[in-house]
């Protein structure tokens, strides 16, 4: 059988998934009655024509690109990490309680704190299942989709009973010291300016107190904690002698353990190291925006980091381009529920068809192009007449 | 806590058990033929979308009932097509069927009612009425049995009773029938169901397909019984528990009906906190309950109660030929 060559398979077989998923979710709106191109030009509009667009789109990437290489990391291990809306509650909850309990002096040593009980409770939380998986081999599908609901259940009681303040009606812990607050993008220097509002007549808007009136956006500087990650992630992988490990692993475990290469530990890295990953998600949204730790604080995101590693063919490089193909998705379909008569549940068809043809269809949409491929290749010379 | 209650609680735990059931029998077509079906969760919540938008249309629960089959199937035939025809990844085909059918559903709902996502309250013969078994109420005054038979056996819908049927239909099928032989056959070994000249795509197709009609009772009863009508993500996360269940019992469809039951019970007991207090003595918070299902079942996968081993071929693709 013909093989794809190298490039085509790299660029052309997530490009080609990408376009049937559009594709289908082009008909999925026009079955609802609405118009594929206005929908089109509403997300385009409120995502990256304008700066405040960018703020969401960006703060949403940030949360993809954490949970997108959590997914990645476990990949690489062969080991499918559905859990990571569970660890990245358990994040959460990390961040609640470094932030609640230890007073800060500054916002840079709040996140460095926040980070550790982040990625430390996201790690625990996948360190079960991985250590089920390597001593009693449960599957770690099947465990970490049970995770996933044993924390909801455990954040509840914890949100309901324990965590939430006296007298305070939402099950949600109370906010968070303002000297944890992380600099958004309209606060950091520099990058403000983009987030200059302006009058009718293009003077700098300035607010009742004199000061410039910036638009508020929820991107901050996790963002760049995300892109140093995916560039750690990289090095990891395919730099050192783990990363090499690792890969070796989930290519084919029975090679990897004639080589010497320990089952136990690298199920157990893998996904400690995932489970970080994804609970490091944690410092965008509760410290970074929410400012107080709410139920269901992941929102989805966990899962979406399944779509953002498939469709990012799990490579950092990969991962950071599809994260923000998801944040422009949620943030466009966001601005369709208020700007048209597509529902919002519009970005969660697209995410699923896109987890259909970039994950599950992958195998058919490369045995299509390489269909296609053979019809314009010359036939090759038969050399001496040998078949 | 007296006899009653636990009447009640024993009635409500039937009622709760019934669509876990159906999808636990779906599920253990689909996994004993080699094929891994994470997307139960999603073919119960298109089923009930299907049955209650129909059943409004057409007032009647059985129109509802068929039009939820044909939505589950189609989901699983998509999941065949994926899984089976494309050999991709049945794991990842699974959550993404999932997703598609948490938002179409909305989509589809929201375009004909536009009420949110919901379709409007049926009523009448829209739904699936209770039935009263025969001597019910004379039976009530034979002392414990009797209340038992009228208040928990007696005056369910009548595909609580058919999900109970299909128990023991499924259990014949698959150890007294020559299908349920090449079914068990070809999910620890399709090689050899192959070399015997039984098409392995057309076992596997067919279970798949059965997989879809029992879903698609789950996700009929959900709408036009348990509840009168469709809501926005009603399953929640029913098709899970399913799958848990189905572990629990081993893939094995009479222990199957007893995981289902238990988790039903953990379900009703959820709704009646004071009762758990009661009998532990210790206020025991709600979503400890909820937890409860998912705790034991990463207990028995674990191994810690009996060793469960899934059918050795399940979530690999056939390739007849390398």
């Amino acid at each position: 059988m013909d093989r794809l060559p190298k490039w085509a398979d790299v660029t052309l077989v997530p490009l080609v998934s990408l376009l049937l998923a559009a594709l289908c979710s082009a008909l999925v709106i026009l079955a609802i009655g609405q118009d594929p191109l206005e929908a089109l030009d509403v997300m385009i509009q409120g995502t990256v024509m304008t700066a405040s667009g960018w703020g969401y789109t960006l703060y949403y990437t940030t949360s993809f690109i954490f949970t997108g290489l959590a997914v990645t990391m476990a990949f690489h291990a062969g080991l499918f990490n559905i859990g990571g809306e569970g660890q990245a509650q358990l994040g959460g909850l990390g961040v609640a309680l470094a932030l609640l309990y230890i007073p800060w002096p500054h916002w840079s040593l709040a996140l460095l704190g926040a980070a550790c009980g982040a990625a430390l409770f996201g790690a625990l939380w996948a360190a079960i299942p991985a250590w089920l998986q390597a001593k009693r081999g449960s599957h770690i599908v099947i465990t970490t989709i049970m995770f996933n609901y044993i924390a909801a259940s455990l954040l509840i009681f914890l949100l309901v009973d324990v965590l939430r303040p006296a007298g305070q009606m939402d099950p949600a812990t109370a906010r968070f010291g303002p000297d944890a607050a992380l600099p958004r993008f309209h606060e950091i220097p520099g990058l403000q300016t983009l987030f200059q509002r302006y009058t009718a007549d293009g003077a700098v808007k300035l607010n009742a107190a004199g000061n410039i009136d910036y638009q508020i956006v929820p991107a901050n500087v996790t963002f760049f904690v995300a892109l140093l990650l995916a560039l750690g992630v990289w090095a990891l992988l395919w730099r050192t002698r783990l990363g090499y490990d690792i890969r070796a692993f989930g290519k084919s475990e029975a090679a990897a353990r004639y080589a010497g290469i320990g089952a136990t530990k690298i199920i157990m890295i893998a996904m400690i190291l995932s489970g970080g990953l994804a609970g490091l998600m944690a410092i965008n949204n509760v410290m970074g925006e929410a400012g107080r730790l709410v139920q269901n604080s992941a929102s989805g995101a966990g899962f979406i980091g399944i779509a953002v590693a498939l469709m990012g063919r799990n490579h950092p490089i990969g991962v950071v381009l599809a994260a923000f193909l998801f944040g422009f998705l949620f943030q466009g379909g966001a601005e369709l529920g208020l700007w048209t008569k597509i529902p919002i549940e519009m970005r969660i068809v697209v995410q699923g068809l896109v987890i259909l043809f970039t994950g599950a269809l992958d195998v058919g949409v490369r045995m299509l192009l390489t269909r296609l491929f053979s019809l314009f290749r010359r036939p090759k010379p038969v050399a001496g007449g040998a078949v | 806590m007296d006899y009653n209650t636990l009447l009640q609680i024993l009635d409500t735990a039937l009622r709760f058990a019934t669509p876990l059931l159906f999808a636990c029998l779906a599920g253990l077509y689909s996994e004993r033929s080699g094929v891994f079906d994470i997307g139960l969760e999603g073919k119960m919540l298109a089923a009930a979308m299907c049955a209650g938008t129909m059943a409004f249309y057409s007032g009647s629960a059985w129109v509802g009932l068929a039009a939820g089959i044909g939505g589950s199937l189609l989901f699983a035939l998509i999941h065949g097509l994926t899984s089976i025809t494309f050999r991709g990844n049945q794991l990842i085909s699974g959550v993404a069927l999932n997703f598609l059918a948490a938002g179409l559903t909305v989509l589809v709902a929201q375009r004909l009612f536009g009420q949110g996502g919901r379709t409007p309250p049926l009523e009448g013969a829209a739904r699936f009425g209770t039935i009263t078994l025969p001597f019910a109420e004379e039976a009530r005054a034979i002392p414990v049995i009797g209340p038992f038979y009228a208040e928990v056996i007696s005056g369910h819908a009548l595909l609580v009773y058919i999900a109970f049927a299909c128990v023991a239909l499924t259990w014949w099928a698959l150890y007294r029938t020559r299908f349920g032989l090449r079914l068990r056959a070809v999910g620890e070994n399709p090689a050899a169901v192959d070399t015997a000249g039984i098409s392995v795509t057309r076992l596997r197709f067919s279970a798949l397909m059965i997989t879809g009609i029992l879903c698609g009772f789950a996700g009929a009863y959900m709408a036009t019984a348990l509840q009168a009508g469709f809501g926005k993500d009603m399953t929640a996360g029913r098709g899970y528990i399913a799958l848990a269940a189905l572990i629990f019992a081993k893939w094995r469809p009479v222990a199957a009906m007893w995981a289902c039951l238990l988790f039903g019970f953990f379900q009703a007991l959820a709704l009646r906190p004071d009762v758990v207090e009661w009998v532990v003595r210790v206020k025991v918070p709600v979503p400890f309950l909820d937890a409860l299902p998912y705790v034991l079942t990463v207990f028995v996968l674990a191994g810690f109660v009996g060793k469960a081993i899934p059918p050795r071929a399940g979530g690999e693709p056939y390739v007849k030929e390398r």
